[in-house]
């Protein structure tokens, strides 16, 4: 095997060419940030957001200081701190609501495109109604109906969020299942369960890490949204609510930029990251990319090409 | 022939493929006719070649055989037992007996498996050796015996790793790993170099030899048939026309089809001016069949009645039989 052939099947392989995508590194490298802020946040934090903390009519929407390097906000508490440890709930709500749009998402398009016949339109109609549907109105009902906690916001985006991932899943799945090495299993013995889970599923499966890392930014958006719409779990400090503070109490009045420019600047950042990382990833995955195709196969194309001539 | 109980045993086979209709208002359902009235017997330890050009159904019939597809009418035996409308555990029984081995071997195998993976898999798929240290050498065993060897170069490997015989020996082995009683092999040797086919073949032959397979080797090329089959059947638009031992079907062709077919094989000596039997025209479509003798519209000797008749089939010498009203 030479050195040109890319093999996405090791670790090693798959570095080599993930590697060649700037824009993956720079996803790669921002998204890691915004992970090691979250996890260490009570170690970089200068405060603490939970203290209570007594203020002067000073302390609101104070300038940047020495003391606060980013300013106060509107209950006088130190916008860096907020700021870090708001990064915790959107990546909790980013990750946990994107598993269960991929969980849904992948399951809905395996079984639709395996099983194909009633299964398949049955589950595409309903995938495509809730495609049509916009999503934030009804996620607006939905929260503002239940309980705006954070578990409820986690479901509710996660719920709402999986259709694109199923269409997709379901357009591989179909490619897939055509392929010979499928009906060389059927040819054994093999069941649908065992053609799923050895066949379909791994070829399926770098779809579905490429399209969890870009739901994950869709669902911190979507967190964000809701929360500056207000409703979010008031004891769960985010980014989202940190801009629907700033914004319903006066920071632009006061012209306390910092309030309301760092958060923003949080949710450009975590998207940002994710969205970079999922397009580099996919140059890498994603089996319809000419790219990668080309970059595996080079070899098997040129024999097949001599074979046949 | 031996009487021997033949182990598959095909009669009146036919597999339709309805057409998509293409207007609303057309009401008459069409039909692709892929096989149509097919019959034949395979004896133990036999290697009988279906021959016949792109699109003859030559593959549906083996994919039929498999109960990959369901056929529309006929029956199927294996070791006498009726399996044509088998399902579930009783199928997957069955199929372990008859191996397959495609023809593509670039795109048989799963990318995503090891070498090794891919042979255990039948074992794993009918829970046989569950032990992994006895699994691990039945997996051995059979990959040295598709003559991949040693194995242990070869177990951890992906396909893509390795060459196109290397690759279809994959495919054998996977295929042996069962010991089956029957192989279909589906054009095993057409997406390989030429120098590469006659290893695959001898592997083949030699299998035959060592552990008494029967093989229905599908192909479109006389020229390999020739070399270890044991009786050759032709196949023109889904129904066989000419049936005998190898060589006296390729000594003595009766059927028109089958000598155009010999005729325009390349022959060693360039000097030998043969008459080349060029056959007029194109195959007819599947879906609209011609009237009386299928083969008659491109027939260099077809006469009038054949336009009406659908010849019997008729054993014209011993053991050899053919389908046409002129012979």
């Amino acid at each position: 095997m030479s050195d040109t052939a890319v093999s996405t099947t090791s670790i090693r392989g798959f570095w080599r060419s993930f590697r060649r995508s700037r824009m993956g590194l720079i996803g790669l490298f921002m998204f890691l940030v915004v992970v090691l802020m979250a996890v260490f946040a009570p170690a970089i934090a200068p405060y603490d957001p939970k203290e209570v903390v007594r203020v002067t009519i000073d302390d609101i929407y104070a300038a940047p200081s020495a003391e606060h390097w980013l300013g106060t906000d509107d209950a006088g508490r130190d916008v860096l701190s907020n700021f870090i440890y708001g990064s915790r709930v959107s990546l909790i709500v980013g990750f946990f609501a994107s598993f269960i749009s991929i969980f849904i998402g992948s399951f809905v398009g395996i079984v639709a495109g395996f099983y194909g016949g009633r299964a398949e339109n049955i589950l595409m109609r309903f995938t495509d109604i809730m495609l049509v549907i916009p999503d934030l109105p009804l996620a607006v009902v939905i929260v503002a109906l239940t309980k705006p906690s954070l578990w409820n916001i986690i479901f509710v985006i996660g719920a709402l969020g999986w259709t694109g991932s199923a269409r997709l899943v379901r357009s591989q799945t179909l490619a897939v299942k055509q392929r010979k090495f499928v009906l060389r299993a059927r040819s054994i013995g093999a069941g649908n369960m065992h053609i799923i889970r050895y066949h379909i599923l791994p070829m399926v499966l770098p779809l579905i890490v490429v399209n969890t890392v870009l739901v994950i930014s869709l669902a911190i958006l979507n967190e964000s949204t809701l929360s500056f719409l207000g409703l979010s779990d008031p004891t769960a400090l985010s980014w989202g609510q940190m801009l629907n503070f700033a914004f319903t109490r006066g920071a632009m009045s006061a012209r306390a930029w910092w309030a309301l420019v760092m958060p923003g600047l949080g949710i450009v950042w975590a998207v940002l990251a994710c969205t970079l990382l999922g397009q580099g990833l996919e140059q890498v995955l994603n089996p319809r990319l000419e790219t990668h195709h080309l970059a595996v196969g080079v070899q098997m194309v040129d024999r097949g090409a001599e074979v046949q001539a | 022939m031996s009487e021997q109980q033949p182990i598959i045993e095909l009669k009146n086979l036919r597999k339709l493929f309805p057409v998509n209709k293409t207007s609303l208002w057309e009401q008459e359902e069409k039909f692709v006719h892929a096989v149509d009235d097919v019959s034949f017997v395979l004896h133990p330890g036999e290697v009988l070649a279906l021959v016949g050009e792109s699109g003859c159904g030559k593959s549906t019939l083996a994919l039929t055989l498999m109960n990959l597809e369901t056929p529309t009418e006929g029956q199927i035996f294996f070791e006498g037992r009726d399996v044509t409308h088998l399902s579930g555990k009783p199928l997957q029984e069955m199929r372990r007996h008859i191996q397959m081995v495609f023809q593509d071997p670039y795109e048989s195998l799963n990318p995503t498996m090891t070498i090794g993976d891919i042979v255990a898999e039948p074992l794993v798929v009918h829970r046989l050796e569950p032990n992994k240290q006895a699994r691990q050498d039945r997996v051995v065993r059979a990959l040295e015996d598709a003559g991949l060897k040693p194995a242990s170069n070869f177990m951890h490997r992906y396909p893509h790793e390795l060459s196109g015989g290397q690759r279809q020996r994959v495919v054998i082995a996977g295929a042996l790993v069962l010991e089956p009683k029957v192989l279909l092999a589906d054009e095993p040797v057409s997406m390989l170099d030429v120098s590469i086919r006659a290893e695959i073949l001898n592997l083949l032959a030699s299998l035959r030899e060592t552990r008494g397979i029967s093989v229905l080797f599908i192909t479109h090329d006389l020229g390999t048939v020739a070399y270890f089959a044991d009786r050759i059947a032709v196949m023109y638009l889904g129904r066989i026309v000419e049936m005998g031992g190898t060589l006296s079907v390729l000594e003595r062709p009766l059927h028109p089809y089958t000598k155009a077919l010999l005729s325009v094989m390349p022959v060693p000596n360039p000097r030998l001016r043969r008459e080349r039997i060029i056959l007029q025209g194109e195959t007819p479509n599947p879906i609209d069949l011609p009237s009386g003798c299928r083969f008659h519209p491109r027939c260099p000797i077809a006469q009038p009645h054949c336009q009406q008749t659908d010849p019997a089939w008729r054993e014209i010498e011993p053991a050899h039989w053919a389908a046409c009203l002129e012979v």
